[in-house]
């Protein structure tokens, strides 16, 4: 079981240790508040904890998904688990003692190498928590870089990663959000955000696709964020990156994403994979860890972490971050992710998202009283406007075994019948002719 | 030229060098000795107002980062960009040319009441 | 002959054009065929091309160059680097809740709701606070997640004064850096020569713009802070709240509940306080208790049961928003729900007084060679101290290495920083009484070689894939990607 000793084990520690029972070693703690009442359920046998495990996660219901949201179901191949969960990756610790962790040092080197070639960027870190706190650490570093205070982003950011920048950013002295619309097509008002640019702003997020899932016109927001003297923090998609735009190609100066889609199940959302990247400028302007070639007493090379001194265990307060462990096992199968599939297997799975995502939106833009609401460019992820409450669409299409999208109307007024609806490599023609049937049916 | 005898200190570990109203500001070989093999010098920015006694710039060795205070009050009017690409300067030539930055000095009496070398080497001692 | 095939060549060498380790079916028609060129990137990415053998030789071969706990003992101090019961592996990754998204309809994730609603009362139970929130992904972000719980509780009560926490100078880096990023200015305070909490200098820090005060127990060097309730009642009465930092709350769980010693808000680290593999730093989960008084302010949504179904629709106007997108990292809550169903409070006590068995065990078997800073009785952990002078100039640094080479991982090293040339052993409640007694002979042969042959030991390591690293030229000429 959990805990080894024999009784006589037990005997012979306390001698040595002078003791007659553990008891007299929690001399300290305050007498009358030791031993208290747990009030916990009986213990289950793990035989008992597999059946009450394996029930709990019947009584969840597989529906054929149609949500993306920020979080998206793509194939995962089996390498990248057998792989991630040997016991060597899985119960090492953090890489402090580099000569016995260069396993894992190395392949994390690997995951910089291969994340700064996806979004052509100078240089990323080992990992944050998860797409939202990534783009939050991103614009502190905008704003410690520029001394500015203000913060624009698109109206159509996601509504969670809105929420996370306002928590994050809210002690900021001075610090203010703002927003900047969406034109007619779904995609950046590009007139307002010129409006909307001034001396004061420290960063533009550029999300994109945006949370309608349209693609932005990045190089024209480029030059003009980068005209009002800010700075420009992308926020993409992995899988995207496969075929499209990459953040370096149009002078981002940072670049965040959500890696989950990288070879990481949905998991309900957690755990994420935060990406981050930046120009070589802005290197010990990146919280959290980061892993650089180095040469043992030998020569050989060898790995390491290092420019420690920026981090919270060195710096205490002075610290830009107090980001400590971060999801190191998540970038290990995001890197044996990318390492199985190549540059041509990322294209692949990426034209697949494209064409599903555009068969499904003609499909469904068919049924009469639906309709594709905006006309920019998408990836893998479209709104549908229903002639009723999405809400309502949800609940109905539930009833077919079918997760029909995520409901726009919580968090965009007007928005009440928009549903958001994603299609990824892992929806056959099979399945996006069965979600026209049902939504045609209703 | 700046040298070990020619310098006022700091008790927080800091020399400065005064020619006109401009004073050179670098760290002593006692404290380099103490920071070790320094990888990367966090300098002020040229036209920063630093005050005396402020920090206003950074020196990081592999397990540590040591605040750096201004000695003097002024205008950075200079930084050393020769440790951009060799920080180890500072441990090679703490006096010399690993100099950090120079002051446009506001306050020239402040530079008065740092320490002699002397001095200095008995604060060091304790 | 140096062989060719070297085990740390990277993928991106080993690989060659056209090599793939999988495929998908091809797309009918190509990407410029529904999106502008414009929006298309120009070169490819430059990816390993590999085969689907070569990636898995790879990684393996990659993956024993690592120590692991699987492997080897850990007597990483403030890690707790216990082992984690396998099934819980399997059993989180159930396709029934991998497979879940986050805004799939409720009616479809029931059983994943229930269990995360289970885990928030069990964590109530065992620390006798009342709501926890589940959301932070770390324990570090479980502190940022506490502090600004504790800044908006403050906040909503037109208390805005109070811009200082308190952390003693034990304190993990997280505790300043933490408060930092909450916009507070942080007051360390010196620790006693006892090594818990000089009270005359909390008292004379504490004041009406002390918003908290963040204290770790058992503290960094072990020790049980004695005069807790004392402390806490302070604090109180300052006005502040009481942070406890849950980092070693293995040590704890059925001995005594955070909510009885006065703590406001807490975080626990679902690896080191249950059962969580480590996956080589992350991730993590760090879920917040709170009091009665601060609940209303924790992120969210909390998970709730109303007429029968579990549902993160609840209100919480107060709430101080949300920490991380969706609800946290829910794969590890899951193995944390499942630590807490496998046991029992007697069970609990029993693990949690193993943990400090097996720390008073070491800190007496290593007595007279290894001495701990603090001496007598300590909780999980001992820092043990030594004086290089009197070692032959070996110092911490040099021993930690030396271990690897008997196949042991290193201490925590230098940390605390009040205790010079500190070596944090912590044991942890699953390791046997044979693995601590293996642990003690090799550091009595270091201490040994320490004595008649330093040099051994400040080569070291001498066994492992690499010699030791030249950190300050990896840090002078960062070079981070291929």
């Amino acid at each position: 079981m959990f805990i080894p000793h024999t009784s006589q084990d037990r005997e012979e520690m306390l001698k040595k240790i002078g003791v007659s029972s553990v008891k007299e070693l929690l001399a300290q703690i305050p007498q009358d508040l030791l031993y208290p009442a747990l009030d916990l359920p009986r213990a289950l046998t793990e035989q008992e904890l597999c059946a009450h495990m394996r029930e709990l996660a019947a009584r969840n219901k597989p529906l054929k998904n149609f949500i993306g949201a920020g979080i998206y179901e793509h194939f995962i191949p089996a390498a990248v688990h057998a792989l991630s969960s040997r016991g060597e990756f899985l119960t090492a610790y953090t890489p402090y003692q580099a000569e016995a962790s260069q396993g894992t040092l190395q392949t994390i080197y690997e995951f910089q190498s291969c994340i700064c070639s996806l979004l052509e960027m100078e240089v990323a870190t080992a990992s944050h928590y998860d797409g939202a706190t990534a783009l939050a650490e991103a614009v502190l570093a905008c704003l410690r870089i520029t001394g500015r205070k203000e913060v624009l982003i698109p109206a159509a950011l996601h509504p969670h990663y809105q929420q996370v920048l306002n928590t994050y950013l809210r002690h900021q002295e001075g610090v203010r959000i703002k927003q900047s619309p969406a034109g007619a097509d779904g995609s950046l008002d590009l007139d307002a955000l010129a409006k909307n640019l001034s001396a004061d702003t420290a960063c533009f997020v550029l999300a994109t696709p945006n949370f309608f899932g349209c693609l932005e016109k990045a190089e024209s927001i480029s030059a003009l964020v980068h005209q009002a003297g800010a700075l420009l923090t992308a926020l993409v998609q992995p899988i995207a990156l496969g075929i499209m735009q990459t953040p370096g190609s149009y002078q981002a100066d940072f670049a965040v994403a959500e890696g989950q889609p990288l070879g990481n199940a949905m998991n309900f959302g957690g755990p994420g994979l935060g990406i981050m990247a930046a120009k070589k400028i802005y290197m010990r302007q990146l919280p959290g860890r980061i892993v650089g070639i180095a040469k043992d007493k030998n020569g050989k090379r060898s790995f390491v972490l290092t420019l420690q001194a920026r981090e919270q265990h060195i710096r205490r307060e002075k610290a830009s971050s107090n980001i400590c462990s971060n999801e190191a096992l998540c970038a290990l199968n995001a890197v044996i992710y990318l390492t199985l599939l190549g540059p041509k297997g990322l294209q692949e799975v990426a034209e697949l998202n494209v064409e599903r995502a555009h068969q499904l939106a003609e499909m469904l833009g068919k049924i009469p009283g639906y309709r594709v609401k905006f006309t920019a460019p998408f990836f893998n992820e479209f709104v549908l406007e229903c002639p009723i409450p999405a809400k309502q669409v949800i609940k109905k299409l539930a009833k077919k075994g079918i997760s029909a999208g995520y409901a726009l109307g919580a968090d965009f007024k007007g928005m009440e019948n928009c549903l958001l609806v994603c299609a990824t490599e892992t929806k056959t023609a099979a399945d996006l002719q069965r979600y026209a049937d049902a939504l045609g049916g209703i | 030229m700046h040298t070990e005898e020619n310098c006022r200190f700091a008790k927080t570990h800091e020399w400065a060098h005064m020619e006109g109203d401009i004073a050179t500001v670098g760290i002593s070989n006692h404290a380099q000795e103490e920071i070790s093999d320094i990888v990367f010098v966090d300098l002020p920015k040229v036209g920063q107002q630093v005050t005396a006694g402020q920090n206003c710039c950074v020196i990081e060795s592999v397990k540590s980062a040591s605040e750096i205070y201004a000695p003097v009050s002024g205008e950075v009017v200079e930084v050393n960009t020769a440790l951009a690409n060799d920080p180890a300067l500072v441990n090679r030539e703490p006096h010399g040319n690993g100099w950090l930055f120079k002051i446009k000095m506001t306050a020239p009496a402040e530079y008065e009441n740092l320490l002699d070398l002397n001095a200095y080497k008995v604060t060091i001692q304790k | 002959m140096e062989t060719i095939l070297m085990h740390n060549q990277l993928s991106l060498e080993k690989s060659r054009p056209g090599r793939r380790g999988v495929q998908f079916e091809a797309a009918q028609k190509p990407a410029s065929a529904y999106l502008p060129e414009g929006y298309l990137r120009k070169t490819a990415p430059k990816l390993p091309e590999l085969s689907e053998f070569e990636t898995v030789r790879h990684f393996t071969k990659l993956s024993e160059l690592n120590y692991c706990l699987d492997g080897e003992f850990y007597p990483l101090g403030s890690c707790t680097m216990k082992y984690n019961p396998k099934a819980y592996d399997v059993l989180s990754a159930l396709d029934g809740f991998s497979q879940m998204h986050p805004f799939a309809p409720e009616t479809a994730v029931q059983g994943t709701l229930e269990a995360l609603y289970q885990f928030q009362e069990l964590l109530k139970k065992v620390t006798g606070l009342a709501a926890f929130t589940l959301q932070p992904a770390a324990g570090a972000q479980g502190e940022l997640t506490g502090i600004l719980t504790a800044r908006a509780y403050h906040d909503a009560r037109k208390d805005f004064k109070r811009t200082e926490v308190i952390v003693p100078d034990t304190a993990h880096g997280t505790n300043p850096a933490t408060a930092h990023m909450a916009g507070y200015t942080v007051i360390n305070i010196k620790s006693a020569a006892d090594g818990c909490v000089d009270k005359e200098a909390l008292q004379s820090a504490l004041s009406d713009r002390t918003a908290v005060v963040m204290l770790t127990v058992p503290n960094t060097v072990g020790l049980f802070e004695k005069d807790i309730r004392e402390i806490a009642d302070r604090v109180h009465k300052a006005g502040a709240l009481f942070y406890l930092d849950g980092a070693n709350f293995n040590a704890l769980a059925g001995i005594v509940k955070p909510a009885d010693l006065g703590a406001d808000l807490m975080h626990l680290n679902v690896h080191k306080s249950f059962a969580a593999p480590h996956g080589g730093g992350g991730p993590g989960a760090g879920p917040v208790g709170a009091a009665a008084h601060v609940a209303p302010f924790l992120p969210k949504p909390l998970v709730t049961y109303k007429n029968g179904k579990y549902t993160l629709t609840g209100k919480m106007p107060k709430s101080l928003g949300k920490m991380k997108a969706f609800y946290g990292n829910i794969a590890v809550c899951l193995r944390g729900y499942c630590y807490l169903r496998q046991f029992d409070g007697q069970t609990f006590k029993e693990i949690a007084e193993n943990a400090v068995l097996n720390a008073n065990y070491v800190r007496c078997c290593l007595k007279g060679k290894f001495n701990a800073f603090f001496d007598g009785i300590c909780m999980h952990e001992c820092v043990l101290s030594i004086n290089p002078s009197d070692m032959n100039g070996v110092h911490t640094s040099d021993i930690a290495k030396r271990l690897l080479d008997y196949g042991f991982y290193a201490p925590t090293i230098y940390f605390p920083l009040i205790v010079p040339e500190a070596m944090m052993v912590e044991p942890t409640e699953t390791e046997s009484k044979q693995m601590l007694d293996a642990f003690v002979a090799v550091m009595e042969k270091i201490y040994e070689e320490i004595k008649a042959n330093p040099q051994i030991v400040k080569d070291a390591p001498h066994s492992q894939c690499v010699g030791r690293i030249d950190e300050v030229s990896a840090a002078r000429e960062p070079n981070l990607r291929w």
